[in-house]
């Protein structure tokens, strides 16, 4: 079982879901990173955190049987990658809808809700998972 | 730049060896090979180790010296080295001891792979098996190793129409090679039904979708070409060495229906030994799931992209087809005791080339190819081999 600090070290872009950008390039990245994989050294000093709006669509999802022990208490549970607008793409779990309701190209935005507990009395874990989202009319 | 030949193979019996412990298993693969190059103890230059991890499966580390001691060769002094690549550490080892012999540092390097994987629970082994992903942005959100692999399966017919019968296939195919291999962990043929009846694991990967929790070891010795003939009569020259790396999240690579560090590794190989992908006859690749050995023969260059599923179906990767995936049942029915994985490829390779792979023989094998895949294809090891 791990330290608290490891997770609470990662809470601004598990919390909020930022990112970087590179001001070299323009490119988004996320989770952040500190050298820009196009730019390479030219990057540096110009990587700029940023929240990331977290609206995309199912690029790809599965629906997993065996679960880590953690998760255990919402098997099964929907694991998806979403790829956002920028193309930018992250995974996480769908909640709050049925294998039925998604289809790859199905609107998701992410929302902040408790991935995992150390057992009855130990540290709880938040990040974002993704629920859908109604298409915005044109 | 010397010429390299592997001149001696070994391995052990691949499945839930419970009466065996971790060294005990390296040691009996590295000297099934050193009985086969016919050398002595105190030929041997240097080892080079495979193994992911036994700090979590067995909590040891220090692998490397462990096995050099109890092959008797610590009072020898001979230096050990444990190489590291998730899924890809035995291919990544054999890469070591070829580099090791080409440049001349080194004149014999004996290079063997082993993992323990059953003495942890299933659910302790799965998430050490997961540990090749991301932890921090991809295990913690909920991803499993299955989980990853379903995405790129369901990607896969999604985009190029790659079917659940197709992936099914691609198991019944490696059973059927693994029923004539007496060291495979399965060794019965299986059906379509039988996959395609088995528990889901991840949406739409099944139970027998999935390469099984093995322990195994298996070693090769290694000598530079010039001198091979001293030591055998059927030495088999590495001709292609190629390594590449990828993201180690699965989300941040360009394209998950295509594994660009495969792509990239085999160019490399390819170029490096002269010969193209039409030259091979039998290859050794990665199967961890059955939509893993899809992904490969396309990204190797043995078909084209989207195609792979169809030639299975056809039946062009069986033991007499346009080129034989898997002779020895792959990962799936040989069985993949992570780290000895590689090494498992490098063995039925130059069995193959050889000609003395039995029932499982290809016609004529001149060439083969071994892709060794560490995480999602984060690492990619590809080596090509030629019957001297």
């Amino acid at each position: 079982m791990a330290t608290a600090p490891r997770f609470w070290r990662e809470n601004p872009s598990r919390y909020n879901l930022v990112g970087i950008k590179c001001n070299s390039c323009g490119r988004h990245f996320f989770p952040p990173r500190s050298i820009c994989p196009v730019c390479h050294r030219k990057s540096v000093g110009k990587i700029e955190r940023v929240k990331l709006k977290g609206e995309g669509k199912i690029f790809s999802w599965t629906e997993v049987q065996e679960g880590p022990e953690e998760l255990s208490s919402n098997r099964p549970y929907i694991y998806a990658m979403v790829e956002m607008e920028d193309g930018l793409r992250f995974t996480g779990q769908v909640i709050d809808c049925e294998p039925a309701d998604l289809q790859i190209g199905t609107p998701v935005r992410a929302v902040l809700r408790k991935l995992s507990e150390e057992g009855p009395s130990g540290v709880i874990h938040y990040g974002y998972k993704f629920v859908l989202r109604k298409e915005k009319s044109p | 730049m010397r010429r390299v030949a592997i001149i001696g193979i070994g391995n052990t019996e691949f499945g839930e060896l419970w009466d065996h412990s971790f060294r005990e298993i390296g040691i009996t693969a590295g000297l099934a090979a050193v009985e086969d190059a016919n050398i002595s103890a105190e030929m041997i230059d240097a080892l080079y180790v495979g193994n992911m991890s036994a700090g979590r499966f067995i909590e040891q580390e220090h692998i490397g010296a462990l096995i050099a001691d109890y092959s008797g060769l610590a009072r020898d002094h001979v230096p050990a080295t444990r190489v590291e690549a998730a899924g890809a550490s035995g291919g990544l080892a054999l890469r070591q001891g070829f580099m090791a012999v080409a440049s001349g540092l080194h004149d014999i390097v004996v290079v063997g792979g082993a993992e323990k994987m059953t003495d942890v629970s299933d659910l302790d082994s799965a998430n050490i098996q997961s540990s090749a992903a991301d932890q921090e942005w991809e295990t913690v959100l909920g991803a499993t190793f299955p989980a990853l692999h379903a995405l790129i399966a369901h990607r896969h017919m999604h985009v190029y129409g790659t079917t659940r019968e197709q992936l099914a296939d691609v198991a019944v195919k490696n059973h059927r090679h693994g029923a004539l291999n007496p060291k495979a962990q399965f060794r019965r043929e299986i059906t379509r039904e039988t996959v395609l009846g088995s528990p889901m694991v991840s949406s739409p990967l099944r139970v027998f979708d999935c390469a099984p929790s093995s322990d195994g070891a298996a070693a090769v010795v290694l000598c530079a070409l010039e001198n091979a003939k001293k030591y055998t009569d059927t030495p088999v020259e590495i001709i292609g060495s190629g390594q590449a790396s990828d993201t180690l999240s699965l989300h941040d690579r360009k394209d998950i229906c295509t594994m660009e560090a495969t792509r990239v590794a085999a160019k490399r190989a390819f170029d490096m030994a002269k010969v193209a992908q039409k030259d091979v006859q039998v290859a050794e690749v990665h199967d961890s799931f059955t939509i893993s050995e899809i992904l490969a023969i396309e990204d190797l260059g043995f078909f084209k992209k989207g195609e792979g599923g169809k030639a299975t179906e056809a039946g062009l990767t069986g033991l007499s087809g346009q080129i034989a995936v898997n002779t020895s049942g792959g990962l799936k029915a040989r069985g993949d005791p992570i780290g000895a994985t590689g090494l498992a490829q490098a063995v039925e390779i130059v069995a193959q080339l050889r000609g003395k792979a039995d029932k499982r023989q290809v016609k004529d094998a001149q060439v083969g190819l071994t892709h060794n895949v560490g995480g999602t294809g984060a690492t990619v090891v590809v080596h090509v081999l030629r019957r001297v």
